[in-house]
């Protein structure tokens, strides 16, 4: 077994499995129908990436485990998500935020992995690229709206702004994994994907009127398993039911 | 008025000569209200169904349950959409019919007012509460009127994936533990009557039937397709090995159909009342997803307000 | 607030095919419009190309000139090729 190998896959998995989730929280939610199913849609791509990698960590694993072990047997300690992923929904205008914050990495980082020496992190990959690039396009068009839309609506895109800054810093952090895997040759050199979100994230902030928060303090931990409290609600309402059935068919 | 009624004649020739009609046709105000009222109900329905399901998707238990079920949810909100879509063809905006719905005036199907307490309850939809929905739908596909037909059409295809993903979540439980199959057998014991209640009241309380049946917004009466939804739920409980709760339910020779017990007429009209287990809930939440949305639409239209403004300047300027 | 309009959607199914009307939704502007129909009614491979117009662009003939309109044609029957009698034997044409 690959140690480096499989903690790298499932930090990439754990990302799209817990925003994949929070988003999933919206179906039958939405401000409007449209939005309801649009949402409903990124967070299917995003179980759905979860999926092949889990499947493939499992692989890794070479343990006979299965993408659902990994997914609902895991504690918090052991999932890899940035804190980001797991921070709550709030209103629309807050989730927007947070997928535009974490699409514009995840595009640059996809971009990058298609590179990758490991042929099925390349080809998943390059599937989950189509995805996140039409994510990237939807929670940019939403943040300029919403951001240039009423003085109310501003407003509240300016507040979630500030307030999820704080978790963005940890996007770039190389990890133990990260770093051999970047050594290696089938990792992603984070420093080069901060470039592309930089330039990003100024361009859509520019057009949506909005102020690029300070540099300040930034969270830190998940890569290591130190999570904001939230990852283990997440966690509770998500394994119930393999927690409490242990070990049945479903 | 004796061109009302003219009208009035030829339109029902063109309805018995099985021609759709389509939104600029003239058509009797009533089957206009009536229209509306069916459609609105049943798009509201597909909407507020997205709720008792919806308490599941975070907890399914596994990864190929949990996508299933997601798209299942949206489907319905798509349903929905499709369904207001073609109300709208008759001169009537969404966002007044979410009002009807929201200020308690426009009903939705009662079924959505039970609890969904278990993970089976979410196979037990999907089998009985959308075997049901179908048996109605399949007819709605041959309504009169265009727009519905078409949207029917959509639904009933995108629809069979439903019951099957329903039916497979209780097939498994039937193959498990102890433990899951008492919880397959609990599920239907509470779903079941609620199912046949779907199909409305029974003869002559049903208020719209008659002209419904005329006009050819309906083709079958609600006791038949109850009945229908009765004789082939039968085989289907077989297999799962479940018994369902009714111990009236018995062929018969002669009518070549199921008996069934009485049906607790009482219950259903409290339900459709608002005195179901979950109408308080099921209505707040809809209310709050449209308040706390308004300011995330007015802003959207805010801002295309303003590009239009800034295009047409540009343009003047140019 | 004003009510998002209405748009009339248009999916063309695979090349060379026409787009189909296929329904509608609401959006406050084109490109809204187009990725809400491809998030409404593309989500099972419907299409490769979508059409949005905002509903109250579209024209359309009213149902009472439709006597005038489309009756007419009915009795040229000679526009369509059975018109023409030729024999069985007959072939390539």
């Amino acid at each position: 077994m690959n140690n480096n190998l499989l903690n790298y896959v499932l930090q990439i998995s754990d990302n799209a499995m817990i925003l994949g989730h929070r988003l999933s929280e919206w179906c039958g939610h939405g401000p409007i129908l449209e939005q309801d199913i649009a949402l409903t849609n990124i967070a299917l791509d995003l179980i759905g990436q979860a999926r092949s990698l889990y499947q493939y960590a499992a692989t890794v694993d070479g343990q006979g485990k299965t993408e659902d072990d990994l997914a609902y047997l895991r504690i918090e300690t052991k999932y890899k998500n940035v804190l980001l992923v797991e921070q709550p929904n709030g209103h629309f205008g807050s989730t927007i935020v947070r997928q535009f914050l974490f699409d514009a990495y995840h595009y640059a980082f996809y971009k990058a992995l298609v590179n990758s020496a490991d042929e099925t992190l390349s080809a998943i990959a390059e599937k989950s690229l189509k995805e996140v690039t039409y994510h990237l396009r939807f929670s940019s068009e939403w943040m300029i709206r919403l951001g240039d839309g009423t003085e109310e609506s501003h407003q509240k895109m300016q507040d979630a702004l500030n307030s999820l800054w704080a978790f963005t810093g940890e996007l770039f952090e190389m990890s133990d994994a990260d770093t051999s895997a970047l050594e290696a040759g089938y990792g992603v050199d984070l420093s080069s994907v901060k470039s592309f979100w930089d330039e990003k994230i100024s361009e859509i902030l520019k057009m949506a009127t909005l102020e690029k928060p300070e540099e300040a303090w930034m969270q830190s931990g998940g890569k290591q398993g130190r999570h904001t409290e939230h990852l283990g609600y997440i966690l509770t309402e998500m394994q119930y039911m393999q927690r409490t059935y242990p070990g049945q068919e479903w | 008025m004796a061109d009302i009624k003219s009208l009035e004649e030829k339109f029902q020739s063109i309805v018995d000569a099985e021609t759709k009609i389509e939104p600029k046709d003239w058509m009797p105000e009533a089957y206009r209200k009536t229209l509306i009222r069916q459609i609105s109900q049943h798009a509201h329905s597909e909407i507020v169904g997205m709720l008792p399901e919806g308490n599941w998707i975070n907890r399914a238990p596994t990864l190929r349950r949990k996508v299933g079920l997601l798209a299942k949810v949206q489907d319905e909100a798509g349903h929905g959409l499709y369904l207001y879509s073609a109300c709208e063809t008759l001169g009537i905006e969404r966002d007044e019919l979410f009002d009807q719905l929201h200020s308690g005036k426009a009903k939705y199907s009662s079924i959505f007012n039970y609890p969904t307490t278990s993970w089976a309850d979410i196979g037990a939809i999907g089998w009985l509460v959308d075997g049901a929905a179908i048996m109605n739908q399949v007819m709605l596909c041959r309504t009169s009127y265009g727009p519905y037909a078409r949207a029917m059409v959509r639904i009933c295809k995108e629809e069979s994936f439903h019951q099957r993903q329903g039916y497979e979540i209780l097939l498994t439980l039937s193959k498990g533990s102890e433990e899951q199959r008492a919880m397959l057998q609990d599920a239907v014991n509470r779903w079941w009557w609620p199912s046949l209640m779907m199909f409305g009241p029974t003869g002559k309380e049903s208020t719209h039937s008659a002209q419904s049946m005329k006009w050819k917004i309906k083709r079958k009466t609600n006791d038949e397709l109850r009945q229908q939804f009765v004789d082939i739920s039968i085989g289907q409980a077989e297999i799962l090995g479940v018994t369902l709760p009714d111990p009236d339910l018995k062929y018969n020779e002669e009518t070549g159909h199921y008996d069934f017990g009485e049906i607790d007429w009482e219950e259903f009209w409290n339900v459709v009342k608002g005195n179901g287990p979950c109408n308080k809930e099921r209505l707040a939440a809809r209310v709050k997803a449209s308040e706390e949305g308004q300011w995330v639409r007015d802003a959207a239209m805010a801002y295309a307000e303003k590009q239009a403004k800034r295009k047409s300047e540009a343009s003047k300027v140019a | 607030m004003k009510n998002w309009p209405l748009w009339e959607v248009f999916v063309r199914s695979k090349q060379g095919l026409h787009h189909k009307h296929v329904g509608s939704l609401h959006a406050t502007d084109e490109k809204m419009a187009i990725e809400n129909a491809r998030d409404v009614y593309t989500r099972r491979s419907e299409g490769v190309s979508l059409w949005v117009v905002e509903s109250k662009h579209i024209h359309a003939s009213s149902p009472s000139e439709s006597a005038e309109l489309y009756d007419p044609a009915n009795d040229k029957i000679y526009r369509h090729p059975t018109f023409y009698d030729l024999p069985d034997e007959l072939e390539h044409i």
